[in-house]
C-alpha cells in the first residue's frame, strides 16, 4: 500500500511542478559565432552532450553531439556553429507541466530541450532528464519536511502515556563563569524534546528561551540549576541561582539594558536582548529576585501554539 | 536579515564570497533563503530558520551553540577567520555547514545583497 501512495505522489508531482521549477540552475549556451573547433572542447568541460544557440535572448538553434560528428565526418573547414546548429529546435514552455517534458524525451530521444517563456518567446534555461529527476526528489523532500512538521502536531509522548497526568522532570545543573559550556543545557534539552516528538516550533522557543537564562546563570549567577517540567499542555522552565540578585527588575526587560562585564560582550553576549528573546519564546516569564540572595526565572511555554495556557 | 528573491545554493555562495569550505557535511548542496549577520547572539536567537545563513566575525563555539538553538543551516565567517578544532567539532555534531571568507562583513554583505537582486540566473 506504502508503495502505492508513493507513486500517487510522483504522478501528482509530475502534473503539479512546471518544468522551470526543474530546468537546470547552470546553463551552458553558445553564441552564434562560437567556432565548431570550439565545440568538443565545450561540451567536454561542461560534461553535456548539447548546447543552445542563443542571441538577444531568442534560441536559434542547438548543437548537439550529433552535428559536431555529422561536421567531422563531412571533413567541412571550420565554420561558426550557426552554419552545422540544428534550426528545428523542439523546445517546452516554462509553464509547461512536468509530465510534458517527460514525453517528450521519449517521443524524441534527445538530450535536453530549451524552456521558452511563453509570454516573451525568450530562452528562459535547459531542462534534462537528470533535471527532472533533481526536481522531482527535491519536491518530493520539500513535502516530507511539510509532513514531518504537521505529523509534530498530532501525537506525542504524553499523549500516548496511559495515565490520568503525566508529568516529566528533568534537571541539569550548570557550573558558573564557565562559558566554554554555555548552552550546553540547552542544547540537550532541545534533543530530548525532539525525541518526545514536541513541534519544531516548541522546540526553538525552548531552546532560544533555556539557552539564555543559561546563560544569564553563567554570567550573572555564578551557576545554578536548570529544572524542566513538562505535562501535556506545557513545559515550565526554572532557573535558579545563589548569585548577587537583581536591584531593579523592570529595568533588566527593557530591551538593550545590559550590565554585561567586557569579556562577555567580546563573546557576542551582553547585548541586553536576553529577557526580550525570552518573552517572545514563551507565554508567560516571572522573575522572582532578592539583592544578595538569589534569582529564579520561570518560564512557561505552552505546547499547542493556538491555546493559551492555564 | 534579508530574505532573498530566491534561494541560492549554498555552492553558489561559496562562489560569491569566494569562501574556503572548513565544513561540508554533505549539506552545500541545499539552498539558502535567508541571510542574517550579526555579532550579537541575542540578535541571531530573535531570528533563524533551517535555510539561513549567517555571517559572523565571532568564531567562538557559543556561536555554533547559538545556530544550533535557532537552526541556522550554514555560517560563514569573515575576514578569513578559522575557529579552533573544538568549535568545528561542534558544528560538525550538529550537521551545520562552515565557510570562511576573506571579504569584510560589509563586503561580504555587499555581494550577497547583489546576488540577491538578480533575479535569474546570469547567462554568460
Amino acid at each position: 500500500m506504502r508503495r502505492l501512495t508513493e507513486i500517487h505522489k510522483v504522478q501528482e508531482l509530475v502534473f503539479r511542478l512546471k518544468t522551470s521549477d526543474a530546468k537546470a540552475s547552470e546553463v551552458v549556451i553558445l553564441s552564434p559565432n562560437t567556432m565548431m573547433s570550439e565545440v568538443r572542447s565545450i561540451l567536454r568541460k561542461n560534461k553535456i552532450a548539447a548546447a543552445p544557440i542563443v542571441a538577444e535572448q531568442k534560441v536559434l538553434g542547438i548543437i548537439s553531439v550529433n552535428d559536431y560528428l555529422n561536421w567531422l565526418t563531412a571533413g567541412r573547414e571550420d565554420c561558426c556553429v550557426e552554419k552545422c546548429m540544428s534550426v528545428n529546435v523542439k523546445f517546452l514552455y516554462d509553464d509547461e507541466p512536468l509530465t510534458d517534458a517527460i514525453k517528450c524525451f521519449d517521443r524524441y530521444g534527445f538530450y535536453e530541450f530549451p524552456i521558452i517563456n511563453r509570454k516573451t518567446g525568450n530562452f528562459a534555461g535547459i531542462i534534462t532528464r537528470r533535471d527532472i529527476i533533481m526536481g522531482l526528489l527535491r519536491a518530493l523532500e520539500i513535502d516530507y519536511h511539510e509532513m514531518e512538521i504537521s505529523s509534530y502536531s498530532g501525537h506525542t509522548f504524553f499523549q500516548d502515556m496511559a495515565a490520568d497526568h503525566t508529568e516529566l522532570m528533568l534537571s541539569f545543573s550548570v557550573a558558573g563563569k564557565n562559558i566554554q559550556h554555555g548552552g550546553d543545557v540547552a542544547s540537550k534539552l532541545k534533543k530530548n524534546l525532539h525525541h518526545l516528538g514536541l513541534h519544531p516550533d516548541i522546540i526553538r522557543k525552548t531552546a532560544i528561551a533555556t539557552y539564555e537564562a543559561e546563560m544569564n546563570l553563567i554570567i550573572y549567577g555564578g551557576g545554578g540549576t536548570v529544572e524542566v517540567f513538562m505535562d501535556a499542555d506545557v513545559i515550565h522552565i526554572e532557573v535558579k541561582d545563589k548569585g548577587p540578585g537583581i536591584p531593579d527588575i523592570q529595568k533588566v526587560l527593557q530591551p538593550g539594558y545590559s550590565t554585561a562585564p567586557d569579556w562577555v560582550r567580546e563573546l557576542g553576549f551582553g547585548a541586553g536582548m536576553g529577557f526580550t528573546n525570552i518573552q517572545n519564546c514563551s507565554n508567560t516569564l516571572d522573575i522572582i529576585s532578592k539583592v544578595g540572595k538569589g534569582t529564579t526565572v520561570k518560564i512557561r511555554i505552552g505546547l499547542d501554539p493556538g491555546k493559551s495556557i492555564k | 536579515m534579508a530574505s532573498l528573491q530566491r534561494s541560492i545554493p549554498l555552492k553558489e555562495i561559496q562562489k560569491i564570497l569566494s569562501a574556503d569550505v572548513i565544513l561540508d557535511e554533505g549539506w552545500l548542496r541545499g539552498e539558502i533563503k535567508t541571510v542574517y549577520c550579526s555579532d550579537l547572539m541575542s540578535d541571531i536567537l530573535s531570528f533563524g530558520d533551517s535555510s539561513s545563513l549567517l555571517i559572523t566575525g565571532l568564531i567562538n563555539p557559543q556561536t555554533i551553540r547559538t545556530a544550533e538553538m535557532v537552526d541556522i543551516a550554514a555560517i560563514c565567517f569573515v575576514h578569513g577567520k578559522i575557529p579552533h578544532q573544538d568549535t568545528i567539532e561542534m558544528a560538525k555534531k550538529n550537521e551545520i555547514v562552515l565557510l570562511s571568507t576573506k571579504y569584510s562583513m560589509y563586503e561580504a554583505c555587499g555581494r550577497l545583497y547583489c546576488a540577491r537582486m538578480s533575479k535569474s540566473i546570469d547567462l554568460p
